[in-house]
Formats: structure tokens, C-alpha cells, sequence
């Protein structure tokens, strides 16, 4: 899930004061190389009956850069990983849209996870966070990757909801942190051009899925399961700042032209669902 | 069933003036029209106080935070004057089918009420609204057809993406917080947009977040300062304008 793609990771003091300049931050992004290292990630179902909370739970980050930074690491290690593995589970139609479609994806997740670790200085650095162990099925719950045989076509739906509820949450996730980073410049924008990015996956995902790439009042979509409705709360609002966003086409409209932030407590209760 | 769209161009005179909005930060919006701050002396820029206005007979956005909010004005009234005319164009239902059609429906609807919530918006905090609010622009988009599929999705595509650059290049000029949520809030539907605007002239592809804005390295979409948008906008803008208090 790449919610929180921001804040690129910079060593330089200065750049996470604000005070270095933009290329001397991304220069430094020029020498990363793509990380083609692909962990093997056991995948097993974790047979649980259905438990909210492991001790592997993340906790809420803190109001700051640095937290911002954690939180969006750890909901990048999320969609990579789910990403690599729907691409290798073979429930991805070949050949066309898309395979296309979530192999540009992946290849997102993935460079975005090497850059915040990058930002947060290293895998030896005090402020990283490591991956946590992700159960995709969520206790059984699904099956994304037709790993009990339910078929490549029912496997394949349930990948295209997981994806479009990881993508939405994602756009959402990054408004809640955004405020956080107002004192590092940089990393707001580099948070913004992570999270614009973010949203132009949601779009097609959705749009993959016969619905439209914008989110209409509180509706998950159909084929949504009612598990994933929390992503979705909230995005009915057709109040901002005062101005009634409804008067002029009505409320489907109003609802669709703004998207709504998810607050640290929220975006962490989602992560959650799927750390073991 | 039928679901019939009214299509009409919502224009901004058809709706209330100025209303006391955004006392997001406790700005107690004057009532009497007074302005606030010291006179704008030309002949003396540093004592300037970059509210929007005209200066040197021309428009100026202004600086600070309500000069980034007269930008994104400024770029909304673009793109919902482009729509209006793409959903009103004579041949609109030919040109089109039913998909395109909703997506580009929905577009104009989304555009409009950007404009029309940043016009309340800074209406609401500008010390002086009738001298300091951007005026309606005009635009002319030159020999382009609307009722061309290929060149109205490919203007929808530019204005979609440059919209995206922009916001991400505005973020950092704000300083109130409650403003850089709402541009954050807006610029993820433009997003959205640009993503279904290009699967739309190229489904079977990656075009959607295609590598000619979104980075192969870092995967970080593109990005620009509003003197690098406004030459690009501004093609389209007749109404002559400056903004010589925004990087």
C-alpha cells in the first residue's frame, strides 16, 4: 500500500531542516541504484481465527518528519510486497492491460520503498524501520493469490479489491501526515509527488474494476468486501473550508472533487489488518 | 434509465458573493472592505505587502499563501473553461462514447467547483476582495477542436498533468496548514484525473503513470515552480496577468 510516499530520506541535516538545496537532495537519489533484490517472503496462511491484534502490530508514529517517514515505509513494504507477489502468483491476466498495469505499479513500490529507507538513512540508521511480516490473506479471510485454489479468476478479483483498498487508503494516509512535514520542504514535496503518484494508481485500479476513478460519497464500490469500508469513511464530506461543494451538481460530484485524509491512528488500525 | 446531465457553464457571477469563510486560522475576515495592510507602492517594492492586485495596470497574483491560493484560481478557472466547452461542444455525444463521456463529465463538474471553491475561499480571506480577487479570465484555445477526440484528450491530458506539477510544486509556498490540506485534498483528484484522462487515450499501457512523469528511479511524479507552469498555462490565458511574488 503505498500510502505515505513522501518524505524522501536525506542524510543532510540541512535538507531536513529545509536548508539544503533541492539538487544537492536529489542528486544524492541519483545514485541509488534500483534495489533488485527480492526477498523471499514465506507465504503460508497464517490459519488464524480472526485476532485484531499481534504483537507485530505497528504503533502510531509520531507527529513528525521522521514519523511521517516510518509510517510511509512501512505501508510501502506493504504494497511491494503485495505487488511482487501478485505478479509472481500468476492470477495477473498476461499480456495485456493489466499485467502492464501492475507491473508499472510494482515497479513504483518498490523504488519508493528504496528511497524512504534511503531517507531515513540506511537500514543501519536509528530512525529505520524494518518490514513486518504481512499476511495478505488476513487470517484466511482471503485469497489473493490463489494459494488454496479458489482459481485464478476468483483469486484475481480479490487482488483487484485489495489493491484498489491499499491505493485509496494510500492517497488518504499521505493527507493525515502532510502537516507534519510543513518544516522540511523538501520532504513535503517530495511526499507530494509520491502521493500524486499514489493516486494515479488508485484511478486505474479502480477503473480496472468497472468503477470510476474517483471515489463517490462513502462507497467502497462494488465487489468490495464490507472489510474495507473503513477506507472509505469519511470521503462523503461536501463541506471545504465553508463551501458547500454540493450546491452545484449535487453530492456525488461534490463528494468525488475532494479527497479526505485518514489521521496516524486510522491509517495504523488499516496497516494493521495485514501485520502478523 | 436515462441520466440525463444538465449541461450548462456555471459562471461565477451567478453565485453569492463574498461569505465569511476560512477562519481556518482565526483571520477575522473585515466586513467594511477596509484594506488591512499598507498601501502598495509601486516605487517601492520591498514595501510591498504581496497582496493580489493590480500593480502597473496589470493583475498581480501576489505572494505568500494568498498568492498560491490566486495560482491555483487561476489554473482551476483554466481547466473548467476547458471542460465546459468539451461537454458543450456540438458534437459532444458522436465524439465521445458513454465512458468518456461520464469521465469527461465528471471532469467539468470536478473543475467547477474547484474554481468555484477557491473564488469563495479567497473571497472570504482577502482583506479586499474587489481590488484583490483574480478577475475571470479569459481564454482562447487557438484552432483547437473540441469535437476532436484526439485533441481534446490530449489538452485534457497536459492541463491534467501540468495541474499535478503544480500543486506538488505549491505545497512547500504555504504556511498555514489548513491550506496545504485543501490543496492536498485537490491535487490527488487532479491526479486521479490525469491517470484516467491518459488510460483513456492509451489503455493497454502503463500510460496511466506512464515513465514521462513519474520517475523510473524514484518514482516520484512530476514537479514544477509556477514560473515553469504559468508560460505553459498561460497559452491559453488571454487576460495578460504576473506573478512576480511567486517563484
Amino acid at each position: 500500500m503505498n500510502i505515505l510516499k513522501f518524505l524522501e530520506p536525506f542524510t543532510n541535516e540541512n535538507l531536513m531542516n529545509g536548508k539544503g538545496s533541492r539538487r544537492d537532495s536529489f542528486n544524492l537519489f541519483g545514485h541509488l541504484g534500483k534495489n533488485a533484490a527480492l526477498a523471499a517472503v514465506p507465504f503460508g496462511l497464517a490459519g488464524l481465527t480472526s485476532s485484531n491484534a499481534f504483537a507485530a502490530d505497528i504503533s502510531p508514529t509520531p507527529a513528525t518528519p521522521i514519523g511521517a517517514l516510518q509510517l510511509a515505509l512501512t505501508l510501502e513494504y506493504l504494497e511491494k510486497e503485495f505487488y511482487i507477489m501478485g505478479l509472481a502468483s500468476g492470477v495477473i491476466p498476461t499480456a495485456g492491460r493489466e499485467e502492464k498495469v501492475f507491473m508499472q505499479i510494482s515497479a513504483h513500490e518498490t523504488d519508493h520503498v528504496t528511497f524512504l529507507i534511503a531517507g531515513l538513512g540506511g537500514s543501519g540508521s536509528a530512525n529505520f524501520v524494518a518490514k513486518p511480516t504481512f499476511d495478505f490473506t488476513v487470517g484466511g479471510t482471503f485469497d489473493p493469490f490463489n494459494a488454496t485454489g479458489i482459481g485464478k479468476t476468483a483469486a484475481y478479483a480479490q487482488f483487484l479489491a485489495l489493491a484498489q483498498a491499499f491505493e485509496d487508503t494510500g492517497v488518504r494516509a499521505y493527507k493525515g501526515q502532510a502537516s507534519y512535514l510543513i518544516s522540511t520542504p523538501d520532504l513535503l514535496t517530495a511526499a507530494l509527488q509520491i502521493h500524486s503518484v499514489e493516486a494515479r494508481h488508485a484511478s486505474e485500479v479502480r477503473r480496472l474494476r468497472g468503477l470510476k476513478g474517483w471515489i463517490t460519497g462513502n462507497e467502497r464500490g462494488a465487489g468490495m468486501p464490507a472489510a474495507t469500508q473503513p477506507v472509505y469513511d469519511g470521503e462523503q464530506v461536501t463541506t471545504q473550508a465553508g463551501f458547500n461543494t454540493a450546491a452545484l451538481f449535487g453530492a456525488s460530484a461534490g463528494s468525488e472533487s475532494f479527497d479526505e485524509p485518514l489521521t496516524t491512528a486510522e491509517t495504523v488500525t488499516i496497516a494493521n489488518l495485514f501485520i502478523v | 434509465m436515462k441520466n440525463e446531465v444538465k449541461i450548462h457553464e456555471v459562471s461565477s457571477s451567478t453565485l453569492k458573493g463574498r461569505r465569511e469563510f476560512l477562519k481556518i486560522s482565526g483571520l477575522v475576515v473585515a466586513s467594511t472592505g477596509l484594506i488591512m495592510m499598507g498601501c502598495n507602492d509601486d516605487d517601492n517594492p520591498t514595501a510591498d505587502d504581496k497582496f493580489p492586485g493590480i500593480r502597473n495596470g496589470k493583475f498581480d497574483l501576489g505572494g505568500n499563501d494568498l498568492g498560491v491560493l490566486s495560482y491555483a484560481y487561476a489554473l482551476e478557472q483554466l481547466e473548467a473553461d476547458f471542460y465546459t466547452k468539451v461537454v458543450n461542444a456540438s458534437n459532444f455525444t458522436a465524439t465521445f462514447n458513454a465512458t468518456e463521456r461520464q469521465v469527461l463529465t465528471d471532469l467539468y463538474y470536478h473543475e467547477v467547483i474547484h474554481r468555484e471553491f477557491f473564488k469563495t475561499a479567497l473571497t472570504g480571506a482577502l482583506p479586499n476582495p474587489s481590488v484583490q480577487l483574480l478577475p475571470n479570465l479569459a481564454f482562447n484555445y487557438g484552432s483547437l477542436n473540441f469535437n476532436s477526440r484526439n485533441e481534446v484528450l490530449a489538452t485534457a491530458k497536459a492541463l491534467e498533468d501540468t495541474g499535478v506539477a503544480a500543486y506538488n510544486g505549491a505545497g512547500r509556498l504555504l504556511s498555514n496548514p489548513d491550506y496545504l490540506l485543501l490543496a492536498g485534498k485537490i491535487v490527488s483528484v487532479e491526479a486521479r484525473h490525469a491517470s484516467a484522462i491518459r488510460s483513456l487515450i492509451n489503455p493497454n499501457s502503463a500510460d496511466f503513470a506512464g515513465d514521462d512523469v513519474v520517475n523510473t528511479t524514484t518514482g516520484l511524479d512530476v514537479v514544477k515552480t509556477p514560473s515553469q507552469v504559468l508560460p505553459i498555462a498561460g497559452g491559453f490565458i488571454t487576460t495578460p496577468f504576473t506573478a512576480q511574488f511567486l517563484p
